[in-house]
């Protein structure tokens, strides 16, 4: 019988759900236990009408358990595109809550927990859900092995929607811990661990029953992806919870040791997260895209044990200036500006993979995309160096700079691969011919494109201007602007950067029609991109 | 001596040199003669299927 263990697991979930609802500790445990309950209870009802009572050798024969694991990545490329239009759009109400107070409707509302809400919905609801959907692919394709622990796949998918369910609510009541890009209380922590390990399962099994002898480099990115961020989660949520049912919980440091095991974890998940598997994504669907091997495979080893042996050290430099020990900022620094040699490595890697292939930037908006997300790679790789610089960062720290390199770095690196990973996987998954549209990708791209570069431009005026007149003094002495002055200059930049996030969610949404209409069969009536028809063959 | 100091201690000595180490070994080995082919192989990896 087939589902049987998971819908009465479900079903007893929801029931713990219950329980833990009915004697909670605090309001808040209360009503996130609610929540859990009717999303579990929802999950056990769509789950008993898929329960099937057939012989389970007759229903093993019948499911397709031949080939490549691929449904479970037709989900994720689904719920990539969902998130994506979800955090974008989130995105762009926080902003116009910056420029417009009013906007900030108490309590759920408030900046402060939406704020969270986007950063965790881009971070790890599309980003995630993408490193997830498309490591799974890849580990496949290249290990010439289906994915490890049978269903084991769809329990990494189910339980980290169920994450995100319940890290969004959360938000959204008011429940977190307050440690940046890692909000969630203990209970969801430890969800999150549960679900990790089988991630780590599920991958690293496909890759130890591989059939093919050589591990290819994308997937060293995103084991080292994988193995760092689970370290970074357990020991940034080290943390004693006050009851067994609250949501309270005490971090198990203190002071400046907790700032930096912050920061240690937040810089990382920039460069383990967002970096190392975004770039095992780079290193394999870059070279499909283009049809060639990448440049030079020995310099993507090096890039990956430079980046991992460089990377992990660069987090003091979110706490220049601070009660931090001078000799670890130093070292944050030192380790920062060192790791602009892997990545522009990285960055020349990607972009010379067309080598003999340029044209195809021309014709192919796909390629188009994703070459753009190396040059933003490497944009943002040199811009973060420079900021890590202590006396750059003296005037660059705290202000709406840092917010525009950020963003410059997530829009236009991990979003543009992304997105060039997207319009590669689904007509292959969905076995279909083609996009239903190549020119609406054409649209995606400029829209993007044009909505960061405003984004980025606007917050790198707005940013030093703030840090100037934060900064200026009279010849008394006295400073020259009041907090509220400052924050009252930047009113156009903000609605400007509202209108570049807009225009990337415009772009989001035309993605999201044609990738449902790729999958729905459709193939839009369009000429085709000039120069694309295929070349002429010489006559034999 | 404290655990955090002899930790520290040996991570500024032992470990760090270790690791240094380990990163030239690495990059040697990635550039020994001979490595190219290997290395051409391996980068078709992708380009074999679908």
């Amino acid at each position: 019988m087939k589902y049987m263990t998971e819908t009465i697991v479900l079903a007893v979930g929801a029931f713990l759900a219950l329980l833990g609802a009915a004697f909670a500790q605090d309001k808040l445990f209360e009503a996130h236990m609610w929540v859990l309950f009717f999303v579990l209870l929802a999950s056990t009802l769509v789950m008993v009408r898929r329960v099937s009572f057939a012989p389970a050798v007759a229903v093993a024969s019948s499911s397709g358990d031949e080939g490549y694991f691929d449904d479970v990545i037709k989900y994720g490329v689904i719920a990539t595109v969902f998130w994506g239009v979800v955090g974008f759009l989130v995105g762009v109400v926080i902003a116009l809550q910056l420029a417009f107070p009013d906007l900030n409707i108490e309590p759920w509302l408030n900046f402060g927990r939406t704020r969270p809400l986007h950063t965790s919905a881009v971070i790890f609801a599309f980003g995630g859900n993408a490193l997830i959907a498309t490591s799974f692919y890849v580990v496949q394709r290249t290990s010439r092995a289906r994915l490890f622990g049978g269903n084991l796949g769809w329990f990494v998918f189910w339980g980290y929607q169920l994450f995100i369910v319940m890290a969004a609510t959360g938000y959204l009541l008011g429940i977190t811990q307050g440690r940046e890009y890692a909000e969630p209380e203990w209970y969801v922590d430890l969800w999150l661990t549960v679900v990790w390990v089988a991630y780590l399962i599920a991958f690293l099994g496909t890759i130890m029953t591989r059939k093919e002898p050589h591990i290819y480099v994308a997937n060293w990115f995103f084991l080292s992806f994988i193995v760092t961020v689970a370290m970074l989660h357990i020991v940034n949520n080290l943390a004693v919870p006050v009851s067994f049912l609250g949501v309270k919980s005490y971090s198990a440091f203190s002071g400046v040791q907790d700032a930096l095991t912050q920061w240690w974890y937040g810089h990382n998940a920039v460069g383990f997260f967002l970096t190392a598997g975004f770039l095992g994504m780079m290193y394999y669907f870059v070279p499909k895209q283009v049809n060639r091997p990448v440049y030079s495979y020995r310099l993507s080893i090096i890039h990956f044990w430079a980046l991992i042996f460089m990377y992990i050290w660069a987090g003091p430099h979110h706490l220049h200036y601070t009660a931090l020990p001078d000799w670890a900022q130093t070292l944050g620094m030192v380790f920062s500006i060192m790791l602009w040699m892997p990545s522009w490595g990285g960055m020349i890697n990607g972009l010379m993979t067309l080598s003999g292939a340029w044209d195809k930037i021309r014709t192919d908006p796909i390629v188009r995309m994703m070459v753009m997300a190396i040059a933003f790679y490497g944009m943002a790789t040199f811009e973060g160096p420079m900021m890590s610089i202590k006396s750059v960062n003296s005037l660059s720290h705290y202000t709406d700079w840092t917010i525009g390199h950020v963003h410059s770095g997530a829009l236009g690196w991990n979003g543009l691969i992304t997105f060039g990973a997207i319009y590669f996987l689904v007509p292959k998954l969905w076995k279909r011919e083609r996009l239903y549209s190549i020119r609406m990708v054409n649209w995606h791209f400029w829209l993007a494109t044009l909505g960061i570069v405003v984004y980025a431009a606007v917050m790198w005026v707005a940013g030093i201007q703030q840090g100037l007149m934060w900064r200026e003094y009279d010849e008394q002495g006295f400073l020259v602007y009041s907090f509220a002055e400052t924050v009252a200059a930047m009113f156009p930049y903000y609605v400007l950067r509202a209108v570049g996030g807009g225009l990337f969610l415009l772009g989001a949404l035309i993605m999201a029609y044609n990738v449902t209409m790729t999958i729905l069969g459709y193939q839009r009536d369009e000429a085709p991109i000039p120069g694309a028809a295929p070349a002429l063959q010489p006559a034999e | 001596m404290e655990t955090y100091t002899a930790m520290r201690h040996f991570a500024d000595s032992w470990g760090l040199l270790g690791m240094t180490l380990f990163f030239l070994a690495v990059v040697v080995f990635t550039l020994r003669p001979g490595g190219r082919k290997a290395a051409e192989r391996a980068a078709e990896i992708p380009l074999k299927e679908d």
